[in-house]
Order: structure tokens, then sequence, then C-alpha cells
């Protein structure tokens, strides 16, 4: 049994996800920022039509603000609500891992990164964090941060 | 293969489910309809016959009861009376149930239908007549089946879907000259197909985005010499045009939709409260947008259950006021402006205004001078208040007390409003307007921070421009907190730019100022630009961003950028808005009033007697020479401010002789040409304090006495004073 993850980066991190809940992958996009949304929420993209909500990485991952010269890539996952498009720094390959290579995330990670992944997979000379194929439902239940109240 | 064929049968009961409430009631106010017998025979027996097929056996026998019962009449051996009536419908109703059973479950359950069973038995002979009522009675008493069960939320939304899917025209009552046959045609020569709503909203989506793309390509055609691609790109124009048209059409429904149920509810209720109603439904093809028509049905049922338990009367109460005894439940909608309005109306007792005050009193929900002062419709507006019911006594129907306040938000939610029509002893009619759809409205589109938001119209009252130097005067501040004088009222204003927590905004710009109405609250909201009012397409906002108030939604603007919707009763939330008004008033007037305490104005009139007035009554304090009094058919008058106003001499009302002096102290009452000055001997103090008023030793002209700073005093009651002269 194999798995098909489709791969970015964000930081030093690795990441997969399963390449079916992938809508699609794009080039920077112009975004409308929400203000008063959470700093993670970097704004609205038009995809034909549909509205998505831009989930900065590097914010949520506690990660320090991208350098000007790189624009962030978009990865835009499915969602039974509508999709969500997660920023990252660099797109990778689509890749197909033995999911014997699978292991839980180990419990000493940092929990907003163990509450987004399902798993780690053991590459050669690399661990990739497979996401959880559920993310895009995902980011609202984790909601710690305490939006400012009138 | 065989769940195909238990879905198909599923989808296609539900619809003749319907039908069969819609039709059994009608029956009822017309036993002799041959038709209309014949076909909810057709219904059950089809019914019936499936069940046997697909062996569901509890559904078969209950079915095949009914059908005896159904064809004993139809062939006239016994009559239609309520008995059989009720039978039938707890008939429809276990059917109703076993369905969703079997779609929930995919099989029948442990419900035990042996009653319904033999009530049907019982009823299919007269003599065993009164048996079938008992047997049903203690059928609901045992089972909560028959009456409303609230559907299961998944059941709710198939259901809903179903509908969505196959908007079947709901038939007017079959028309003498239609051929019997006629559900077995409809199968043959439906021109509908059925459509999954996900798929006319991903059109829906592809034309705005085609619309879009149509824009752009005008834009860049305009300026090509290709007299070909110009006269194409005017063609494309028009198809989109129509085609987006057309798609949004996709998306309505008929009112009936909704109306459907109301036969049955209006029955039931009109049952249970021992009341006569008749229903008359009105405009039904009226259409609306799935998502309005979906939202709209709760308020309107809530609506109707008011109408029928606290405005139509039983019959005995009619026929002693001169009304037919069966009272008449009208429900009517039509187009009006580009908007949709329902009335639901009834010939009962109408709106009793004192009695809503009383209550409205009795709730601590105005005060006694503000019930004095109340127009009618601020009187009925009242009934939309929270916490308030009228209902001496809660019925399980409506009266809890939660309600209409309830209706009135939802409706608001819509964009609608709804207002109310009554008189006493004749009925009321509740009015709700409604926009056709919520999927395109049309917005205010503004700038701030250069960035555009969209603010839905029906939240717009006017807006104003402000020079930069015409702003710093002109918005003045209480505490910090910036107002505005709008036609002698100050509006609390709101910077938008700090509400989104944008920063400030810079005051050495011109401003614009838009004024908002949203839940009975009128503010000012300051934004950089105003562009233009547009058709904006709703599309709601992911689920990481649902907990933000301050906005509606989101929608794509013409060159293809996001733009968000603001929550304009959000955005006064957020922005304090009621405190800010509550600012304004005790700015206006000084000392606080706190919980129930009044301003009390204390004088003397009289030899001893010590009186007080609430200081809301009292207009002004005024003082006058006696020289200044002229006498005008033998009463004592002075010019005031350009009017002349009457004199009264406070202790002749009461029967004491009036003192003679040269000044004399005056409390302007009332306004304008029903000012009249209340001549009292002197004016002692203004205190704050919550008073009791006993009724005991009040005599005419006083709401009664209290104890006022240790010592008995009377109140005076400014109004009834002036009715005790006649003035």
């Amino acid at each position: 049994m194999t798995a098909q993850l489709c791969t970015f980066s964000v930081e030093h991190l690795f990441f997969g996800v399963e390449v079916t809940t992938v809508q699609e992958v794009l080039r920077a996009q112009p975004m409308t920022r929400v203000p008063l949304a959470r700093a993670m929420v970097r704004g609205l993209l038009n995809l034909r039509g549909q509205i998505v909500t831009a989930i900065d990485l590097r914010s949520y991952l506690g990660f320090p603000a991208r350098e000007g010269g790189e624009p962030p890539m978009n990865v835009v996952l499915r969602g039974n609500e509508g999709s969500v498009s997660l920023l990252v720094d660099t797109i990778g390959d689509v890749i197909e891992v033995p999911l014997s290579s699978f292991e839980p995330p180990p419990s000493t990670m940092k929990p907003e990164q163990r509450r987004m992944i399902d798993a780690v997979c053991k590459l050669p000379g690399q661990l990739l964090l497979v996401l959880s194929p559920t993310l895009a439902q995902g980011f609202v239940h984790d909601d710690h941060q305490p939006r400012t109240v009138h | 293969m065989a769940d195909e064929i238990v879905e198909e049968f599923l989808v296609e009961s539900r619809d003749s489910l319907d039908q069969l409430d819609r039709e059994l009631v009608a029956l009822e106010s017309n036993p002799g309809d041959k038709q209309r017998l014949a076909s909810i025979f057709r219904v059950v027996h089809t019914i019936k016959g499936t069940a046997g097929f697909l062996q569901f056996a509890k559904l078969e026998s209950i079915t095949h009861v009914g059908e005896n019962l159904l064809s004993r009449l139809r062939d006239g051996v016994i009559t239609l009376e309520t008995v059989r009536t009720s039978v039938l419908l707890a008939t429809v109703d276990a059917i109703r149930t076993l369905l969703e059973q079997i779609e929930a479950t995919e099989a029948e359950g442990e419900g035990d239908y042996s009653t319904l069973v033999k009530a049907l038995q019982f009823a299919l002979d007269d003599a065993t007549l009164p048996q079938a009522d008992a047997t049903l009675r203690g059928a609901e008493a045992a089972v909560p089946v028959p009456v409303p069960v609230p559907e299961p939320p998944l059941a709710v939304l198939k259901n809903a879907l179903a509908e969505i899917a196959a908007p079947k025209p709901v038939e007017p009552p079959p028309k003498a000259d239609v051929k019997p046959g006629r559900a077995t045609q409809a199968v043959v020569e439906d021109p509908r197909i059925r459509v999954d709503v996900k798929l006319l909203d991903r059109l829906m989506n592809l034309v705005g985005e085609l619309v879009l793309a149509r824009n752009q390509l005008l834009q860049h055609s305009g300026a090509s010499p290709d007299t070909g691609l110009v006269s194409t790109c005017q063609r494309l124009n028009l198809i989109t045009t129509e085609l987006q048209e057309n798609v949004m059409k996709t998306r309505m429904q008929p009112i009936e939709n909704v109306w459907n149920k109301f036969p049955r509810v209006v029955r039931d209720l009109a049952h249970s409260c021992g009341k006569q109603v008749k229903l008359e439904l009105e405009g039904g093809s009226t259409e609306l947008d799935k998502t309005i028509i979906e939202a709209i049905g709760d308020p309107l049922t809530h609506l109707v259950r008011n109408s029928i338990d606290h405005g139509i009367e039983p019959p005995a109460a009619r026929s002693a006021a001169n009304k037919p005894s069966t009272g008449t439940l009208r429900l009517s909608a039509y187009h009006e402006g580009g908007r949709v309005n329902i009335e639901i109306g009834d010939d009962g007792r109408g709106i009793d205004g004192e009695r809503v005050k009383m209550r409205a009193l009795e709730r601590g929900l105005i005060t006694p001078e503000r019930a004095r002062a109340m127009a009618e419709h601020e009187i009925h507006a009242l009934l939309f208040a929270p916490g308030f019911s009228t209902a001496e006594t809660v019925t399980n129907i409506s009266g809890r007390g939660v309600g209409l306040d309830v209706v009135k938000s939802n409706i608001e939610k819509l964009g609608g409003s709804v207002d109310i029509d009554s008189t006493l002893g004749r009925g009321a009619t509740f009015r709700i307007r409604i926009p056709l759809t919520l999927a395109i409205i049309p917005a205010l589109v503004i700038g701030v921070r250069g960035e555009r938001y969209a603010i839905p119209q029906v939240n717009l009252v006017e807006l104003l421009r402000l020079d930069a130097d015409q702003a710093e005067q002109l918005i003045e501040h209480i505490d910090d907190v910036p107002v505005y004088r709008l036609r002698g009222n100050l509006l609390p204003l709101l910077d938008l730019s700090e509400l989104l927590q944008l920063g400030e905004r810079d005051p050495t710009r011109d401003a614009n100022l838009i004024v908002l109405a949203a839940d009975d609250r009128q503010f000012g909201l300051l934004v950089d630009e105003i562009f233009d009012t547009e058709e904006i397409v709703v599309k709601p906002l992911g689920r990481e961003l649902k907990g933000l108030d301050a906005y509606a939604g989101a929608t794509i603007m013409g060159d293809g950028r996001v733009a968000l919707i603001l929550d304009v009763m959000g955005l006064a939330e957020r922005g304090g808005v009621g405190a800010i008004e509550r600012k304004i008033k005790e700015s206006l007037r000084p000392p606080p009033i706190e919980g129930n305490a009044q301003q009390l104005l204390l004088f003397r009139s009289g030899a001893s007697s010590r009186m007080a007035v609430p200081l809301d009554a009292v207009a002004r304090l005024e003082e006058f020479q006696r020289d200044q009094v002229e006498l005008v058919g033998g009463s004592e008058v002075v010019q005031y401010r350009g009017d002349i106003l009457p004199l009264l001499y406070l202790s002749e009302v009461f029967g004491e002789p009036r003192a003679q002096r040269d000044t004399l102290q005056v409390l302007v009452h009332g306004q304008g040409e029903h000012q009249i000055g209340l001549v009292v001997d002197a004016i002692d103090d203004v205190i704050q304090q919550e008073i009791v008023a006993s009724r005991r030793g009040g005599r005419p002209g006083t709401l009664g006495s209290a104890v006022i700073q240790g010592k008995v005093t009377e109140i005076l009651d400014a109004d009834s004073v002036r009715s005790l002269v006649g003035g």
C-alpha cells in the first residue's frame, strides 16, 4: 500500500498532503485582507467565483513573517464547507511513499504542529510531516487565540 | 439496485404525503368531492402496493386498512365525519413516521401501530365510530407518534432537498373539468427533472465568473477596430445577461411550497383551541429565492399560530360580537417594488392597545409617561419587544413569552421588516416585506484604507459629505465619543477604520458619513470613500471567519477582487452604539436616572396640599406677573412664546379657592397647541425617587399618594387634570 503525497515546505519543515485533497496549487494571488480576523488568516481570494480563505502556515506555526523577496505559494485544499488555501514557502514534487514508512507523530512535537499532522513519514535522509486530510475543516477547532472583543 | 427503488419510493411517497394532508383537509370542508376522494384513494393505494412489493409489512397493513376506509367513503357507504378525518390524518402521520424510519435505518423500526389499525377498523363502521375516536385519543396519549413529531435534522434536510429538486407546482384544487387519472398521467407528461441544488449553486458561480469575463472582454473590444469582434462581443453580452437572469430563476420557488403545510397546521390548531378557522391562501405562485423560502417557514408558522391562538375568538365570543362563528385567516403574497409582501390577516379580536400598554408597564418595558405619549404604531411595536406576551394563560401553542421578538429578528436577518395593522374587534394583519433573493442584493460600495467594503442597501438611510474643516467643527465629542447633529438629533458616530482596527481616521481628510439603521437604531459610519451602489452576489465566509460579527459575507467585485460585506447590526454592537446612545441621553439630562427611580417636581397647591408631578410631564416652569394675564371668553390666558397659554388654577380644580398673588408660579404642560399652564402656589424641589403610588384616598386628577421625604404627597396626573376641566 502506498500513498501519493503532494509536498511543500514551510521554513525548515517538509510537509506532505494526500494528493486527492488538493484542489490546486497556485502562485501568489491578489488577496483581500480581513480586519479583525486572527493573524494566520492572510486574506480572501477569488478562485473562479469561489471565495477561499488563505491561511498563512508560517503564522500558524509560529515562524517569523516571510521575507519580502519570494511571494508565497497557495496549496488549495478541498473541504466539506468550502476550500482553504495554505500559504507555503515552496512547492515540492508529488511523491509516492509506502504506508509502512508512516509513524504516529512524536508526543514531544509542538502542539500547533502536532495538531495538524496525522503521521510522520520516514524518507531517506529526511522526515516528511503528513497533514491530516481533514485539515481544511480543522482550523476552526483549535481556536485558542482570543479575539479582541470590544 | 434495491436501494435505488427504496429511495425512489421514499421521495415519491413524501411528495404524495404532503398532497394527502392538503387534500384531506380540503375534503373535510367538502365531503362530497368524489374526485378528490378518488385521488386520495389512489395515492394511498400506490403506497400500499409499493410497500407490499418492498415487504414493509407495517406500512402495508396501515395503508391497507386506510384504503378500506377510503374505498367505503368513496362508495358512499359511510360519510366523512371529523373523527374519520382525524383517523386518516393520523394514518398519514404514521406513514410519514414509518418512511422516515425506513430512510434512517432501512427498516420499519419497533413502532407499534396496532392501535391505529384498530381505530381505522372502528372507523369503517358507523356503529363503532365513537370507539374509533376513543381509540385514537388513547393512541395519541400513549404513543407520541402521530401529532407533530420534530423531524430528525437529516430528514428535514433531505426533505428540503427533495422539495427543492422537484419544485412541484402545487396544484390548485382540481377543477371540475379535470379528468380523473391525472396522477398517473402526470408522471408521463411531467416536463420537469430533478436537479441537485449544489449543481445550481455551481451554475450560479460559473455564470458570475462569465459575467466578469464578459465585462473585461467588453473593455478590450471597445478599443478594437475589428467590427466583427465588437458585434460578437455585443451578442455575447446580451446572451450572458439573459443566461444570468435564467440561472437566477432556477433558484426561485413559489411560496406555495411553504404554504402547503398550513391547511393542516391551521386545522390541528383550531381543533385544539376549540375554534373554527377558515384558511384562505392567495398569491401562492409568488416566487422567492430558495434560501428565503427555507428561512421564512418558521416565522410564518409562528404568526399563523399567533393569529389562531390570540387573534381569532372562540365561536361563542364571535357570535356574541355579531361575527360569523368561523374565523378567517388569510395568507397572501404579492410583489411590490422589487420586494415581496406577505400578509397574515385574521378577522379576530384585534390588538387592544390598552392591554398591550398595561402588559408592557407590568413587564417594566416602558414608563407610565412613555405609555401615555405612545402612538398606535409604537404600541404595536411593543408586541415585538423581547419578553412580551399578552396571553393570559400559557398555552402549548404560543404565549411562552418567546416569539414575536424572534419572528422579528429572523425576518430582519433576511433583510426584511414586519409591521402590524389592527382594528380593535375587527382583526389584525401582520405584514412582512422581504427581498426576492438573498443571493443578489443591492449594496453601497465604500472604501477604507484602500480596501473596499459593501454595505447592504437595506440598512442605508442617507449619505453626507463633510469637508475636512467642516468635519472638524461638525463632529462633536461627548467624552471622546464622536457625535453629529443630524437635524437637531445627536447621531452616534463610528469610525469604520478604527472599528476594524486599521488605525484612526485621518482628520485632515474630507469625511464621508453614512447614516445607517439597524434594529431601530441609527448611527453614522465614517469612511474614506464612497464609490457606488451595485448589485452584489452574496457568498458565505469560510468557517475560519464565521465568528466575526462585523461581516455578513463576501462578494466578488467587477475586477475579480473579493470585498467583504459589512454586517451593520454587528458593527453597531461592536462599536457599542447602545452605550453611546446612553451617553448622549445622559449628557442631555444631567442627573442620571437609576433603576425605576423617577424625577419628581414637588410643589404646593391649596392650603396645605403637598403634591408631586413626574418631571417628564412638565415642559417648563414659568413665572408670570398678574398684569400679564388677559381674559378671553371668561378664561385666563397669557401670551407665551408667540402662542396663547390658557391658565388653570390647580387649587380650583381640587375645589379650593385660588390664592391671589402678584406672581404666578406656572407648570407648563403639554406641547404646542395643547399646552396648558397649571398655576400652583409654590414650587419646592426636584427630587429623584422611586415611587409606589397608593390609590388609597386618591381623588380625581391624581395618580394616588406616595410617601416622599417622609410626608404623604399626592401625585398629580397632569393629563387627567386637563380632561377634568375639558381643556
